[in-house]
């Protein structure tokens, strides 16, 4: 199995034309998602590397039937408009790379998009993968392999980073996902374990929290109570002082909460297995017993 | 972005939300010609971007023009927690009977703007939050059809007021949760709001906290950033497009990504030392980029020993090679270098380094021991030149 996208995946790309979106629209058909359009308004009837370019989603939608869609408009451009074209088009997923839609913008577009049931991934995150079968985001895709463990984080190269350690030692991943790290995003933590705890192919959970909010804390209860699977934690952001924003618009500890300190305690209170290195999380999905990945790496 | 209290006041003041008049001074002189201008007693207060003001000598009292100039002598020129103070606010002072907390903040949990009251006006609301929560009350402000009267009237009552007032109190939550919404604020805090003598409320305090990605669409907002009040290298870092923060410890971080540079830091503190900054270059970041981030590490005087980590994959790691090369060319330093580059580009990136002479790496933990290592040679050279002379 694997979560939300895989070999079915049938990707729109918005923004499909500007720096990021042609390089990374190549990289996933490269690695072999199915992305069957792209939009931006004034190029329709072009192509990039034989996908077809649509003015509106509008289009794209009536002659693709995209059932994602990967957001690389720049926010200062199209802030969440790009999210509404998708979603009031019918589209069930949207994943936002997109970096700085403002905190008010994505509180309206986070309710709207609930009443739609529309599901976003994002904004301001790396997007997600499903080593072997389909990669919507723009993470390296060669240090990903199939197998069992199933990975949700706020961040992105800390995300690889952990990756590659698990693959190194002969771990593979179900789905990689990485939610976002604004203040404001579509889908929590409690979001996708959810879907890893019902996922057939994901044995073990792998973590990766900051400081700042309290998702990680309500991740935690959820945990303790609907989680039968094993879940490894590492919480960054151990040594930022209070009161200052580190990089992530939501990397903030205010009002003494939302500190490392107590995202840990609540995760090891919950039974989840909290590691203190990025290395270490390694060792503990070893000492965890999971199954090691049987397929070799998936080509990049 | 932070903005100063009589910067909030002027917010305030536009949607007609009652507060005391008051004039910025940067010298005495300037303080005592407020105060003789408005023949009151007046409270002088020190504009820092940072709380806790009252209680480190910040704020007085002055009966007179004579005590208001005295009151800015003392006040000009103080260090409040690591800020320097450059303005006082002169303000006419407000004879009151009760101070109450009105705010709007973000509640992630909740996605939502939260309005926030307590009778427990005039001390910090963590405070309250954390002694007597059952003194908050909040309401959910519904995204699409805004603050609702009834909901200000509900806050209202429930902090005692009486009819009169929560008519008034109505008028200024609605105009606070304007201010917040119409400039993208992710926090505005009066606190207190006073009831005096009269019984009218009026704001003696405003702390509003701009959100900022919003602030391409308010030019004039951004423009009040308060230049002087920022870290010169944190500026510096800003306008490049940097994420900086400085700290206190002696290793120079340069990582990409946010939460890898989180993590470096922290397994930095984790190997012995203290990291002296957290750096995040961004995604994709050409040599030039390095290069000047770099420099922002290098011009800290405590910093003894530099930690590049990078993993390369939008960021190609011979792009972080050469910038690491032309910054060393530029500025010569006999700070030690631990690079650890891995993924895209990394014996391409290596192969540029290999000529620089710098100490190389290969997981993140032997990176950080590495570079605690170099750190602690470098003070005790340091020392023993200090010893020497």
């Amino acid at each position: 199995m694997s979560i939300l996208v895989d070999e079915s995946t049938r990707l729109l790309v918005q923004g499909i034309t500007g720096r990021e979106g042609q390089f990374h629209t190549q990289q996933m058909l490269h690695y072999g998602t199915t992305v069957v359009a792209g939009a931006t308004p004034g190029r329709g009837g072009g192509e990039l590397a034989g996908v077809p370019i649509f003015d509106t989603v509008k289009d794209a939608v009536a002659a693709t039937h995209p059932n994602a869609s990967i957001v690389f408009v720049p926010a200062n451009v199209g802030g969440a408009d790009p999210i509404y074209e998708a979603t009031d088009h019918g589209i069930p997923l949207v994943v936002c790379i997109s970096e700085g839609i403002p905190v008010l913008d994505m509180v309206r577009c986070f309710h709207y998009l609930r009443l739609n049931g529309t599901r976003l991934i994002g904004p301001n995150c790396p997007g997600l993968i499903s080593p072997g079968k389909a990669k919507v985001g723009i993470m390296a895709g060669h240090i990903h392999r199939p197998g069992s463990i199933g990975i949700v984080s706020r961040s992105g190269t800390l995300t690889y980073e952990i990756v590659n350690e698990l693959t190194n030692r002969g771990y593979g991943q179900s789905t990689a996902i990485g939610i976002g790290g604004d203040p404001i995003i579509g889908t929590s933590f409690v979001d996708v374990l959810a879907l890893f705890k019902d996922d057939l192919q994901t044995e073990a959970i792998v973590l990766i929290g900051e400081i700042g909010g309290t998702d990680e804390q309500q991740a935690a209860s959820y945990i303790e109570r609907e989680v039968r699977k094993p879940v490894v934690a590492f919480i960054a952001g151990r040594t930022a002082p209070p009161g200052r924003r580190m990089g992530h618009a939501g990397a903030i500890i205010s009002g003494g909460t939302g500190t490392a300190a107590e995202k840990m305690a609540a995760l090891r209170a919950a039974g989840v297995h909290v590691a203190e290195t990025p290395a270490e999380v390694g060792d503990l999905i070893e000492s965890l017993g999971v199954s090691r990945a049987t397929s070799p790496p998936a080509s990049s | 972005m932070n903005l100063h209290e009589y910067q909030g006041k002027e917010i305030l003041r536009s949607y007609q939300i009652p507060v005391p008049r008051g004039e910025v001074a940067t010298t005495p002189g300037e303080a005592r010609a407020i105060a003789e201008r408005y023949g009151a007693t007046v409270v002088v207060k020190a504009q820092v971007l940072t709380g806790g003001r009252g209680k480190a000598g910040g704020v007085k009292l002055a009966r007179t023009p004579a005590e208001a100039e005295a009151a800015a002598e003392r006040i000009l020129g103080m260090d409040i927690k690591g800020h320097l103070v450059r303005k006082v606010l002169v303000t006419e002072a407000a004879e009151i009977t009760q101070e109450l907390y009105l705010g709007a903040v973000i509640d992630r949990a909740g996605r939502a703007v939260t309005m926030m009251t307590s009778p427990a006006g005039g001390i910090d609301i963590e405070e309250v939050a954390a002694k007597t929560p059952e003194r908050i009350y909040r309401v959910a402000v519904n995204p699409f059809l805004g603050l609702l009267d009834y909901q200000t009237r509900e806050l209202g009552f429930e902090l005692g007021l009486d009819g009169r007032q929560v008519r008034e109190f109505t008028r200024i939550a609605q105009g606070l949760y304007r201010a917040f919404a119409e400039s993208d604020a992710s926090l505005v805090e009066i606190n207190p709001l006073a009831i005096g003598r009269d019984g009218g409320l009026v704001a003696l305090d405003a702390k509003v906290v701009l959100d900022d990605n919003g602030l391409f669409r308010h030019v004039q907002l951004d423009a009040r950033r308060d230049l002087e009040a920022e870290n010169p290298a944190e500026r510096q870092a800003r306008e490049l497009g940097l994420s900086y923060v400085k700290l206190d410890g002696t290793i120079g971080c340069l990582v990409n990504g946010a939460g890898l540079a989180m993590a470096t830091m922290d397994v930095v503190k984790l190997s012995g030392g203290e990291p002296a900054n957290f750096l995040d270059i961004g995604g994709g970041a050409r040599a030039d980029r390095v290069a000047a981030a770099l420099r922002i590490i290098l011009a800290d005087q405590n910093v003894r020993a530099v930690l590049v980590n990078i993993f390369g994959g939008i960021t190609r790691c011979d792009e972080v090679a050469r910038g690491i090369v032309t910054a060393l060319q530029e500025m010569p330093t006999g700070v030690p270098f631990v690079v650890r580059l891995v993924g895209v580009n990394e014996a391409e990136g290596r192969e540029i380094l290999s000529q620089a002479n710098l100490i190389t790496a290969t997981t993140m933990r032997e990176a950080a021991e590495k570079v605690v290592d170099a750190a602690r040679r470098q003070a005790t050279l340091a020392g023993a030149r200090r010893g020497a002379a």
